[in-house]
């Protein structure tokens, strides 16, 4: 527990030292939020129409951005390296950084979504079960995002496959998301697919450090 | 533990080299013949179906490439596992071959099925369609493994690596399978795994069951042929190599 | 005979899933053999390179 809380107080630490780049992810986020409506020319009520599944994209188009922080800048500097030498179990380690991802880069970008719901003319009541998808789709999105970046640690250029590994991998999210937000937008109940969600998030964390771990070993060895 | 002797020698890569080369004739030969009698007895001497007439027939080639598919990429998530925890370079040589295959013959499935809803269901594709969505997910797996794969200089780092992404995407084959059952879909449920039997008469399930079997046979055909392949580009310089291409001296 | 290629007007969804299946199969077939071939050239040439003797560098006398 004490590895846990060390490693992520050190990558929370390390992320803050930088905190102009944790901007990165939510100007991105706005940039394509913004984009969609420029480039569609919808009427209000088409606004309404596909803006649940533009916020889900640009959420996970967004995700990818802080990648580099999550294991390479620290393999590029040998820390990782010294990291697996470490007593405390690999999945641990993984574990923590995973969390500290996701509270730096996916918590704002959860923040924001009230925001860009409006622009969108998504109604006031459906936004806790949007805010609702997102927290539960969170753990998913940032262990997947974990993997692609561990897969992809020891390659020079690396980023450009990671979209192309991870995003494929996120199809579910979007659509259990979208379609949650869709059945709270038309008074339906939603328990069903926040119930996906939350299973998915339960499964992510259990077993995906395991993997995270097994790919950042075999990167950097 | 005694390992049986088979065991062994499905680790060496002479031996199942030719193995293979003992095998291909007859899984080809049959397979080409066994595609050839299921067609004709698909498109010609099954009779159309009371419902959807004559583009039923299609069904004679769809699930098949489907199962063939998602067997793919079991195998290949089943060869990365083992060469991942034995350290075994020609499990990873299985699963190197069985990839390219398996992505195809997905990138067929979701041809056939899309051009067998149009008349059927009124639309190419549905977008939300657990079925159909897996099925791309599954497509999707096998070109960012063969992508990761080609990322790699070092030839045994992707085995591992990719071995790692092999295994993380293979809960999506049971998802595919399950997906009929678990949510609504304008996929039909299974036809022929399900309780009580399947729900084909005779006149449709033998050929049905004939285009299984071949299509099986020729994937076992194009896997052993591309394995070879695979053996080959990784022994090298290997003295059985040598010996095998002739210029080298007993 | 045309009632066959026709489908009852189903034709061009039959006939579009047989054919691009068959290419298909066609397709790995080949893929499969060129791969095959070419890595057993490519073993030739390393077994021909590592039978070459290596020649030894002629030693002239100045004198």
């Amino acid at each position: 527990m004490s590895a846990f809380k060390a490693v992520l107080l050190r990558d929370l630490r390390v992320s803050f030292r930088r905190w102009s780049e944790l901007a990165h992810p939510l100007i991105f986020f706005v940039i394509v939020v913004t984009l969609f409506p420029l480039a569609l020319s919808p009427t209000s009520s088409q606004l309404r129409e596909v803006g649940v599944g533009v916020l889900w994209v640009a959420t996970l188009l967004s995700s990818l951005l802080a990648l580099d922080g999550l294991f390479r800048a620290d393999a590029d500097d040998g820390s990782l390296e010294q990291i697996l030498l470490s007593p405390a179990p690999m999945t641990i380690t993984v574990l923590a950084k995973v969390t500290a991802h996701a509270l730096v880069t996916l918590l704002p970008l959860i923040c924001l979504v009230p925001l860009s719901a409006y622009t969108f003319n998504i109604p006031l009541a459906a936004l806790p079960t949007l805010a609702a998808a997102l927290l539960l789709a969170a753990p998913t999105l940032s262990v997947l995002v974990a993997l692609g970046a561990a897969l992809t640690v020891s390659l020079r250029r690396g980023g450009s496959i990671v979209g192309l590994l991870v995003l494929p991998l996120t199809a579910p999210l979007l659509i259990f998301g979208t379609r949650a937000t869709d059945l709270s937008v038309n008074g339906e109940p939603t328990a069903a697919p926040l119930l996906l969600l939350g299973a998915l998030a339960a499964l992510a964390v259990s077993l995906g450090p395991l993997a995270i771990a097994a790919a950042v070993k075999v990167g950097i060895e | 533990m005694k390992l049986p002797r088979w065991f062994h020698q499905l680790g060496s890569p002479p031996y199942v080299y030719r193995l293979a080369d003992r095998l291909c004739p007859w899984l080809g030969g049959l397979g080409l013949v066994l595609l050839a009698v299921g067609a004709y007895w698909g498109l010609v001497i099954a009779p159309p179906d009371y419902q959807q007439g004559e583009v039923y027939r299609i069904i004679y080639i769809h699930p098949q490439t489907a199962y063939i598919g998602m067997m793919s990429y079991v195998v290949m998530a089943v060869a990365a596992a083992i060469g991942y925890v034995w350290r075994m370079k020609l499990a990873h040589a299985v699963a190197v071959s069985a990839a390219p295959i398996g992505a195809w013959f997905t990138f067929c499935a979701l041809f056939t099925g899309a051009v067998w809803g149009r008349p059927t269901w009124g639309t190419y594709w549905q977008w939300g369609d657990p079925r159909i969505m897996f099925e791309a997910l599954l497509l999707f797996l096998f070109l960012g493994y063969l992508s990761l794969r080609g990322a790699f200089d070092d030839r045994d780092k992707a085995d591992r690596v990719t071995a790692i992404l092999a295994v993380v995407g293979v809960v999506n084959v049971p998802i595919v399978h399950f997906s009929v059952e678990w949510w609504n879909s304008i996929h039909q449920g299974p036809t022929i795994l399900r309780a009580g039997g399947p729900a084909m008469t005779n006149d449709m399930l033998v050929p049905f069951l004939i285009m299984v079997a071949a299509f099986t046979l020729t994937f076992s055909w194009l896997l052993l042929r591309r394995l070879q392949g695979e053996i080959v580009e990784r022994e090298g310089d290997a003295k059985w190599i040598r010996e095998l291409v002739g210029e080298g001296t007993a | 005979m045309s009632e066959f290629f026709l489908m009852n007007g189903h034709g061009a969804y039959v006939w579009s899933a047989y054919g691009l299946t068959l290419a298909v199969l066609i397709l790995n077939a080949w893929l499969a053999r060129t791969k095959h071939q070419s890595a057993l050239q490519r073993a030739r040439e390393l077994a021909r390179q590592a039978e070459v003797p290596r020649k030894q560098p002629t030693v002239r006398r100045l004198t």
